[in-house]
């Protein structure tokens, strides 16, 4: 209890000082909803445009919105002032929602808490560190603002229900989650099958009966959340805000997955067959422009669409369905959802590099597990929290990411080797047919070491020697060695967990 | 990597001599849990025990010993914790037309850029001293310069003559952030970390169990440190960095380049002079421990005087010339006192009016007897009896001396003396955090101007956590606490803690304005007066125990 609370505490006082650091124009979208979901009735939340930001989360984060303008009219009525407080960033709206996601933060500590709570002491302090003190998270929540720590809070209290065999509390917290963030529905089939194959067990009156009351459970929280606007005929209103399918392939600066592999091969075949002779109908600069919302085409592969995109995520996540249906065993679930989520990250439409969090996270606690498992995190989290620098392009931040990274590798490195290293001789002298009790102990192999390398020279590349060699021109040129060079990251990390997947659950 | 291999194994060695000599028994029988860890340590040896505890860790103070990566890990992180605190705004951010400390140090580095050595220190046409005059010694020039040269490469036209004062812009702050950024991290962090590994060969074996990696993060997270570095916008960590080093060489023995680094300390900072009598009764009595301690003190005499020289080499052509740079780095007439200092002149003034009773040139004999007076007792027993332990707290007295007693003190200079006090964090917990608390009180006010509220706000917890932090301290906090002196802090803490209420949120009345500075300088006085009887009856004590230690170790053989 002293280490939870001491680990947070240190992330706290770390928060507090980012409170002046940089914050991207999310700072002023989560402020919009403030005043938005507090001077309009709940039947016009998603009609208004008053500003370009308009609300794209489902209800429940609107409540949670609500909620927060509450206290915020008290401090400073301008804050949820609809008109006049458009691009307010005075210092009282700043240290509130600064404060707010720090605060918020707590449900992020009460998941942590819930789901490490049965884990030895060591295992547990290391889990609580790796998590609590996630660089990734610290970028994306306290620099560049939203509110992911307590949603992924929301998640963890939820796998840690399913962990303890809670199945009823954990489906329904999962509800509560996707009606705060949608994003989040991708691991729905992993709840639905395992809650079907888990929770809806024993003969079939028993079944159907758990299975009604699970949905009915489930339903109420829907319909709590999207009854409203049901009732008001907006429905399709509100979808067509939560999916708005006309952004494109790629987010402006692409996500580190599977589809920066095909654009580029479609570049790299446009190319060659130009230089062959054949003739190419190039789009201009397509997917180089960086617009949000334009949707590019490729000029030799097959064109994709969300439909694609979507058969290709629930594709790639079949073995891990299959197991589930087979063997559905509580200390599995949260390595199948993260698997759900690093399927979606690899092959969803229009993926945001800050997903990454969605896997990181839950695999930050099974990270001790077992060697294997450490030395994946190690990567992915590495890999991760560097896809995310291009959130921070000023000068001001760029030492604070690169700092964050380097203390959390090498916090990684010392506990991840001394826990081991502990825990390892034992283990190695049951098993005799270790393979070897060297390697064993080694948590980068050369292959990981050599990839790491390039990944700082990457960085290097990108910040000091692309600007020297050629000046302005091609940009977007650093970006994509990034997106590149993360995507064979990531790409590891999603066959790791496939195999992983297949192999030992 | 092969230092951390090293320091576990060491552990897994002791883990198994352990195993063997209790017994599996105790270790099945103890659950996790507060009291059972305490008992169980108490019944088996300290050693592997807690290093069976502490082998993982959120803050991996695994190995009590200073390994590469947690090393690496600490030096980070407190270059993180300055990044941050750099974010804030800096003393006379956009306050014309004299703004702050930021804009002396971007004037310093106009002037001698663009001016010869020789008018660095001289009213010319294009110096001119009444704004933000150069008033500290020539290594502090030096230093400008370099930082200009790296500035000037990028942003000319923020020191560009005349035109650039009050320059301000964001770039600009960010490289004179990264100015001092750099300066820490190549002079303090390396002396720190130095200073660490000498204070852990030599002490290891005194007996009680303590973490190198812990000590290192203290020394390294002092916040009322980066608060005047890197919020206020100060250089102390170069003249403290120094000084450090200097501690550093002399502890390991290598005493010539103790005096080198506190010969160039005094020249960056004049203020380091604080220290000068322990360094002095320090070396002097080791050299006289010498059959030829004559030819020791000229060896020393020949680095202080050859460093001095080199360093003033472009002022030495004539005496006048030296005579202008020391009397800008003396500014008597600036007074006995500025603002609301806590120390003895300050405080008494309340009562006794000595600016009123006294002309400047008696108070100026009246300070340096006071000075001279308290600093004599630790020099004193430093020049007879000189030893490791004793020479820290000998610095700490002269430098409290010096704060309490002597001629135009700032509040800032309370970082003297907290130096040698987070060396000895490991000895005396308490005093330092109590020296920290009361010393970062009495900074409030000049930081509440600067608006570093926040910083300030979030880097005292932070200090705080890390201090107590779950395994770190834990060893030499079970020793020292006992119930009373619990009572104490806590109340001390109160009692700060409403202080820096009323100070944030009621106005002073009207015929008092600086009421509630005067009560946290009475507050902050009397802290530091005790403190500092309490080290100096602990430098004699630690001296005699010492001796006393060494002269049984003699006898045992």
């Amino acid at each position: 209890m002293e280490d939870l609370w001491w680990i947070f505490s240190v992330s706290l006082c770390v928060k507090l000082l980012l409170i002046p650091a940089y914050r991207s124009t999310d700072f002023e979208v989560h402020r919009h909803w403030l005043a938005l979901t507090s001077s309009l009735p709940l039947s016009r939340w998603y009609l208004d445009t008053s500003s370009p930001w308009t609300l794209d989360y489902p209800p429940l984060f609107g409540h949670f919105s609500l909620l927060l303008s509450l206290p915020a009219s008290l401090i400073d009525s301008t804050i949820t002032d609809l008109v006049a407080g458009q691009n307010y960033a005075a210092p009282s709206a700043v240290v509130f929602l600064r404060l707010s996601v720090a605060i918020t933060d707590l449900l992020l500590l009460a998941g942590i808490h819930r789901v490490t709570r049965k884990l030895p002491h060591p295992r547990r302090r290391l889990a609580l560190a790796l998590v609590l003190w996630s660089p990734a998270l610290l970028i994306v929540d306290h620099i560049h603002f939203q509110y992911n720590g307590f949603l992924l809070g929301i998640l963890l209290i939820s796998l840690s229900f399913l962990v303890e065999g809670w199945d009823l509390a954990g489906g329904v917290t999962f509800a509560v989650l996707i009606c705060s963030k949608h994003l989040f529905m991708v691991a729905a089939p992993v709840y639905f099958v395992y809650l079907l194959r888990h929770y809806c067990n024993g003969d079939w009156g028993r079944a159907v009966s758990r299975f009604l009351v699970m949905g009915s459970a489930v339903s109420v929280v829907f319909i709590a959340t999207f009854g409203p606007f049901a009732y008001y005929g907006q429905i399709h209103q509100v979808f067509r805000r939560l999916f708005p399918f006309g952004r494109g392939l790629c987010h402006a600066y692409w996500a580190p997955n599977f589809w920066v592999f095909y654009i580029l091969l479609d570049k790299i075949l446009a190319f060659l067959l130009c230089k062959f002779g054949f003739s190419v109908r190039t789009p201009e600069a397509s997917f180089t422009g960086g617009l949000v919302g334009d949707s590019s085409s490729f000029a030799v592969l097959p064109q994709v669409n969300p439909i694609i995109a979507l058969i290709l995520v629930l594709l790639a996540m079949i073995p891990c369905l299959v197991k589930t249906f087979l063997r559905p065993r509580p200390e599995n679930i949260i390595r199948w959802v993260a698997y759900a989520f690093t399927c979606s990250f690899m092959f969803g439409w229009h993926v945001h590099e800050k997903a990454s969090l969605h896997i990181t996270i839950p695999l930050g606690i099974i990270a001790t597990n077992s060697m294997e498992d450490a030395r994946h995190y190690f990567l992915l989290s590495i890999v991760s929290c560097y896809s995310m620098f291009p959130l921070l392009f000023e000068s001001q931040e760029y030492p604070i990411k690169v700092l964050l990274l380097a203390t959390y590798s090498i916090l990684m490195w010392a506990g991840f080797s001394s826990h081991f290293r502990r825990s390892g001789a034992p283990e190695a002298a049951k098993k005799k047919n270790a393979k070897s009790s060297g390697s064993q102990h080694v948590l980068i192999g050369p292959f990981a070491s050599c990839y790491l390398l390039g990944l700082v020279f990457t960085e290097i590349w990108g910040q000091f020697m692309h600007p020297y060699i050629f000046g302005s021109r091609f940009p977007f040129l650093p970006l994509m060695l990034v997106s590149l060079y993360c995507g064979i990251g990531m790409m590891y990390s999603w066959i790791w967990q496939l195999r992983q997947v297949i192999a030992c659950t | 990597m092969t230092n951390l291999v090293e320091g576990d194994d060491n552990i897994m060695q002791r883990l198994v001599v352990q195993f063997k000599s209790s017994g599996p028994k105790r270790f099945k029988g103890s659950r996790s849990g507060g009291i059972a860890s305490r008992r169980r340590r108490s019944m088996a040896g300290k050693k592997s025990v807690q290093a069976a505890e502490e082998t993982v860790g959120g803050f991996h103070w695994s190995t009590n010993k200073l390994t590469a990566s947690t090393a690496a890990m600490i030096v980070l992180f407190a270059v993180l914790v300055r990044v941050l605190v750099s974010l804030g705004p800096y003393s006379g951010q956009g306050t014309p037309p004299r703004y702050g400390d930021y804009e002396a140090q971007r004037h310093w580095m106009e002037i001698t850029l663009h001016t010869p050595a020789v008018e660095w220190y001289r009213n010319t046409a294009a110096n001119n001293l009444s704004y933000w005059g150069l008033d500290y010694p020539p290594l502090t020039a030096y230093q400008s310069l370099v930082h200009a040269l790296v500035v000037n490469r990028s942003l000319p036209e923020s020191l560009a003559l005349f035109s650039s004062r009050g320059f301000e812009s964001p770039r600009s702050k960010l490289l004179m952030r990264w100015t001092v950024m750099s300066s820490d991290f190549l002079v303090f962090f390396p002396a720190a970390v130095w200073f660490v590994t000498v204070y852990w060969k030599r002490f290891d074996g005194s007996g009680r169990e303590w973490s190198a990696p812990w000590l290192l993060a203290v020394i390294l997270l002092n916040p009322c440190l980066i608060l005047i570095d890197h919020g206020h916008f100060q250089y102390n960590c170069i003249s403290l960095g120094l000084t450090l080093g200097a501690v550093a060489a002399s502890l390991s023995r290598h005493d010539n380049i103790a005096s080198l680094l506190f010969s160039l300390a005094i020249n960056h900072k004049q203020m380091s002079m604080y220290f000068a009598p322990a360094f002095f009764s320090y070396l002097l009595g080791k050299c006289l421990k010498h059959q030829n301690w004559v030819l020791q003190v000229g060896k020393l005499g020949i680095v202080v005087v050859g460093t001095f020289v080199i360093v003033w080499w472009p002022y030495l052509y004539s005496l006048e010339a030296a005579k202008e740079v020391l009397y800008r780095l003396a500014p008597f007439e600036r007074g006995l006192y500025e603002d609301y200092v806590a120390n003895f002149w300050c405080s008494t003034s309340v009562i006794i009016k000595w600016k009123r009773l006294f002309s400047i040139g008696a108070l100026k004999l009246l300070s340096m007897f006071a000075t001279v007076l308290a600093v004599l007792p630790a020099c004193y027993q430093q020049i007879k009896a000189p030893s490791d332990h004793a020479f820290i707290y000998c610095l700490l007295n002269s430098s409290f001396a010096f704060y309490l007693f002597s001629f135009q003190v700032h509040e800032k200079s309370i970082l003297l003396p907290l130096l040698p006090a987070s060396l000895l964090a490991q000895k005396e917990p308490w005093l330092f955090v109590l020296l920290v608390h009361s010393g970062l009180l009495s900074m409030f006010p000049l930081l509440l101007r600067d608006n570093l509220l926040l910083q300030y706000a979030a880097i005292l917890p932070l200090f705080g956590f890390i201090f107590f932090s779950p395994n770190g301290g834990e060893n030499s906090r079970e020793d020292y606490s006992s119930v009373r002196k619990k009572v104490l802090l806590a109340l001390l803490f109160v009692i700060s803690f409403v202080l820096h209420l009323i100070y944030l949120t009621l106005e002073p009345p009207r015929k008092y304005p600086f009421l509630f500075e005067a009560l946290i300088m009475f507050f902050c006085f009397s802290q530091f007066l005790c403190l500092t009887i309490w080290t100096n009856i602990h430098q004699f004590k630690n001296a005699t125990s010492s001796s006393g230690k060494k002269k049984k170790n003699n006898n045992k053989p």
